[in-house]
Parts: structure tokens; sequence; C-alpha cells
């Protein structure tokens, strides 16, 4: 017995590199069964890279005021046409993907560990703690979210920002809540005793075992709920209190579009489209995390 | 090595008021194995979890080798006891490695990253080494449940509480991991209290036996009479009656 002891090597913890292959492989597997899935990934993909080379991909500077060409149909010049100051629709949509990732993504960032915590803690203390950081969630889940955001937009002065304020002060509740059902669930498993037993402060056992097992339905989640943070921040720029001219935000290129929309169609229309893309490979992609992520949502 | 006096446990309150465990009172001799035997919801897990620390609402008193310990544990009192679960399935963190599981106890309790420790206790229970990168759902449930006595045993506690511990496995399996934990107990002389509804196993693994009904034990039994099928008791005849047919 300590022969085959001395010739063995101790055990090493495995390296994060090697930890985060091995999983993404795995998730690159399951996905290549899903071909809607693929494609609505594949569309978010293609988004961050627009996003990212903007300035390489548009071909015009999506500010440039041209009065002369001012709302001509989409043609090979404009592919998407032109607006009432002769900008092009095309080049102007592409540099919104910026606006609309820069939102999405900053919104989930606050909102997912911000939702993650609370129900997690709720759901882990109970007692007074969990009716506490209920009500608090009851009570802003009981405004619509977009009259809130609406609010929060007006009182702190219209712009970006703001509006990503505003929509991430709306939109913690329902994280809160699934995690918190989540943290209920795994809190009396048999894994959490046995931790109890061998000593685990109950943070440890908050956050290296209760809250692993809630982050895969909050990240799903999260990507639905992207979607409407997208309609929620076109809709803000829609109102005026989110982006603000020049920029190229959706919503409000709708907004101005909206003026023109029976003779001059496009100018609605483009941006329009491009929302209705957006938020369908956000829905897509994560209706198919779900089915990657949770199993108890996986297909027979 | 354990004393239990007078526990009595009770969960809810007024009309949900569930009188489970009511006064119960034994000993554990060091090295001896007790076996609690009885039928669903008699209150012999509750009895082993309040031994653990894992209930917080019992009354009475419980003393580790000759200490009283209370209902919050010190990190002291609990390398005293670990405990082995019923299902497998569920008493392993489904997204920690095994190495990870291992290790998890030692790091717990403050004692360094606890990974020298693992290979080691994998060896202990007759799995390979290799077993570190896996993760449970990758391992059978005999696996599992090896994997499980080693945690339990990793920060070598003197007393070993065992919860149905073979009652989720195959009958193929059951063998094996009882012969598992009877040799660990003779290497390490642990105090075993196991607790089972299956009386075979009991029999097999079992120095002295309580017959549990209702919250109460009704008989007290060693081996040999149980074997013999000498009873003192007319529940724990009729248990042993209706076991074996």
């Amino acid at each position: 017995m300590t022969d085959t002891l001395r010739d063995f090597h101790p055990a090493q913890p495995p390296g994060l590199a090697t930890r985060i292959l091995s999983s993404s492989a795995r998730v690159w597997h399951k996905l290549a069964d899903e071909p809607l899935g693929m494609i609505g990934f594949a569309i978010l993909a293609l988004l961050v890279l627009v996003a990212i080379f903007a300035p390489l991909i548009a071909p015009f500077d999506p500010a440039r005021q041209m009065l002369s060409n001012a709302l001509q149909p989409p043609s090979f010049a404009h592919f998407a046409g032109t607006d009432e100051f002769g900008r092009d629709i095309f080049s102007r949509l592409i540099y919104g993907t910026r606006i609309t990732i820069q939102t999405v993504l900053s919104v989930s960032v606050i909102v997912g560990p911000i939702g993650l915590i609370i129900g997690v803690v709720a759901g882990f203390f109970g007692g007074r703690t969990d009716a506490i950081l209920m009500r608090a969630t009851d009570i802003v889940l009981s405004f619509p979210s977009l009259i809130l955001a609406l609010a929060f937009a007006a009182a702190l002065g219209a712009g970006l920002g703001t509006a990503i304020i505003a929509i991430s002060l709306t939109a913690w509740p329902p994280i809160a809540r699934l995690a918190r059902a989540e943290a209920l669930v795994v809190r009396n498993a048999d894994y959490v005793a046995a931790a109890r037993l061998y000593g685990a402060s109950p943070l440890r056992i908050l956050f290296l075992y209760i809250a692993p097992m809630c982050i895969p339905s909050v990240i799903v989640r999260l990507t639905l709920n992207m979607a409407g943070i997208i309609l929620t921040a076109a809709s803000l720029g829609f109102l005026g209190l989110g982006a603000q001219p020049p920029l190229p935000e959706w919503g409000a290129m709708i907004a101005s579009g909206r003026k023109f929309m029976l003779d001059y169609w496009w100018v609605a229309v483009m941006p329009g489209i491009a929302i209705l893309l957006t938020s369908l490979a956000f829905n897509i992609a994560g209706d198919t995390l779900r089915d990657l992520l949770d199993p108890r949502h996986a297909r027979s | 090595m354990i004393r239990v006096e007078n526990l009595d446990v009770t969960f809810g309150e007024k009309q949900q008021r569930n009188h489970v465990v009511r006064g119960v009172s034994f000993e554990v001799a060091r090295g001896e194995t007790l076996g609690i035997v009885g039928e669903s919801g008699c209150g012999k897990s509750t009895v082993l979890r309040s031994l653990a620390g894992l209930e917080g609402t019992w009354t009475g008193s419980i003393s580790f080798n000759g200490k009283p310990v209370g209902k919050n544990r010190s990190r002291e009192e609990l390398k005293l006891a670990q405990m082995v679960f019923q299902d497998p399935y569920g008493s392993l963190h489904p997204r920690h490695r095994i190495g990870r599981a291992l290790a998890e106890p030692v790091r717990s309790m403050g004692q360094g990253d606890g990974w020298s420790k693992v290979a080691e206790a994998l060896l202990q229970v007759g799995l390979p080494a290799e077993f570190v990168d896996r993760f449970p759902h990758e391992l059978s449930g005999g696996q599992r449940q090896r994997v499980a006595i080693a945690r339990a045993l990793i920060l070598s506690p003197p007393i070993l509480l065992l919860d149905e511990p073979t009652s989720a496995l195959d009958v193929s399996i059951q063998a094996e991991v009882l012969n598992l934990l009877a040799d660990k107990r003779e290497e390490l002389g642990l105090t075993c209290v196991l607790v089972s509804h299956d009386l075979a196993v009991i029999g097999h693994m079992c120095d002295r036996i309580l017959v549990m009904n209702d919250g109460m034990f009704v008989d007290e039994l060693t081996r040999d009479e149980m074997r013999l099928g000498i009873t003192h008791a007319d529940y724990s005849r009729e248990l042993i009656e209706a076991s074996f047919i």
C-alpha cells in the first residue's frame, strides 16, 4: 500500500485554462445539435463584430449630413437609404449596434450580480433577511418598468448613461426572485449539509456552493431579458429620453423617421428591422442556452 | 464515546407540532458499531442528524468523548463526527470535481489547500487517483458513495455517522460499500452509528442494535440475538419476521 502511495504524484488543482477549455468544448458539442440556436448565436456574434469594426465596415460617416441627398430610397450607394439630413442609414445602423451592445452589456453586468446576490442571500439566510429583501424586490417589481425608467431618465436628465441606470434599476427583481427560488432548493441539498458538517462558513457555502448552482439559470434569464432591454432602450430613445442626437440610437432613429413614415418608409423601417432581428437573436440564443445549461428543460 | 441523554426533537409549532424523537438515551462505546433500525418516519434519521449537528431544535444532551456538544458546533467539535449520506447523487456538489470535493473539508477547516491529501484519500477507498478531474455525474453510484466516504474520512474523525449508506445503491454494489466501511472501521478504529431499515445491512455491520418505533427505542438486541431471531418486544418481533419473509 505504501509503495503504491509513494509512486503516486499528488493531485493538482486543475488550471483555469484547462477548465475553461474543457467546459467550452462540451458546450460547443451540445450547441452543434441545435441549428436554430446556432443561427441565434451567429447573429449575435456578427453584431459584436460589426460593433467592434464599425469604422471599417460603415461606408459613410454616420453623422455626415448631405442635405442634397436627403431621404433617398435604398440603392446601391445607400443600402438602407438616407434620412432627412441626408445621413446614410446603413452606416448609422452599423454604429447603432455599438450603442445597443453597450446598453445591453452594461445593464446585464449591473443587473446580473445584483440580482444574483440579493436572491441568493434572501434564499439562503431566510427569515427576516428574506422578508426584507423580497418585499423590496416586490415593491420595485410592482412598478411598470418602462414608466419607472421614464421617471428616472426624466429626473436624472436624458442620455445613454441615464437610460442604462434607469433600465438596470427596474431589471434586477426578476433575477433576484429566480436566484432566490434556486437557492431555496439548493440550500436543503445534502452537499450543503455535508459542507456545514465539515465546517464551511456560511459565506463559503453561499458563494462556493449555492451561487454556482444559481448562475446558469440567471445567465439564461439575463439572455432572455436582453431582448426586453433592447426594446426598453429603444423605447426610451424613441421618447427622446435615451441616447441624444446625433448618436445613431435605433429607437431614436425610428422616432425621427416616424414623421415621414408614409412617404419615406425606409427611414423608420430599417432601424425597426435591426431591433427586431437583434431581439429575436437574443431570444433564440437565450432559449438555446436554457436547453444547454438547465437539465430540467432537456429535450427528449 | 457517544453518550446521548433524553434527546427530544420536535418540528413545527401549535397544530403542526410533530414530536419526532421522544426522549431517547443511549451510549456507544469506543470502536463499537451501533445500529438503529425502524420503519420510515420513526425518527431514526433525525436522531442521527441531531448527533451530527444538522438539527437545531433538539433538547437533552449529547456528548462526544466525554465532552458535551451543543447545537452550534465549533470546528473542533465538528471534526469529531462526520456523516455519510443516503443519496450519493445528492451529497456531492454537481459542479465540483472529485478532487475539489475531497479538498473542500480540509480547506473549510483552514488546514491548507488540501490537495496533498486528495490522491491518498481516493486510494484509501479503492478508487484510482485519476478521478480527481472527474465530475460526480461521470461516476457510478457506488463510486460516488466511495467518494462520499473518503470525504467523511479525510478529516480523520473518530466517529462516523452512516445514514442508510447503501439503500440508494444497486444490490451488487451494496456489499462492496459495506465491506469498505467495515475495513475502514477496523483500520481506523472508528466508532459508528448506522441507521437503516434494512435488517440484513444492520446485521452485517453492527455489534448492537436499537429498534426504534414512533420516536422511542422499543428494544435492544445484540448481533447474535438478531441472527437467532430473539426479541424482547412485540414490535421488534414483527419487524424481524416481516423482513425475513
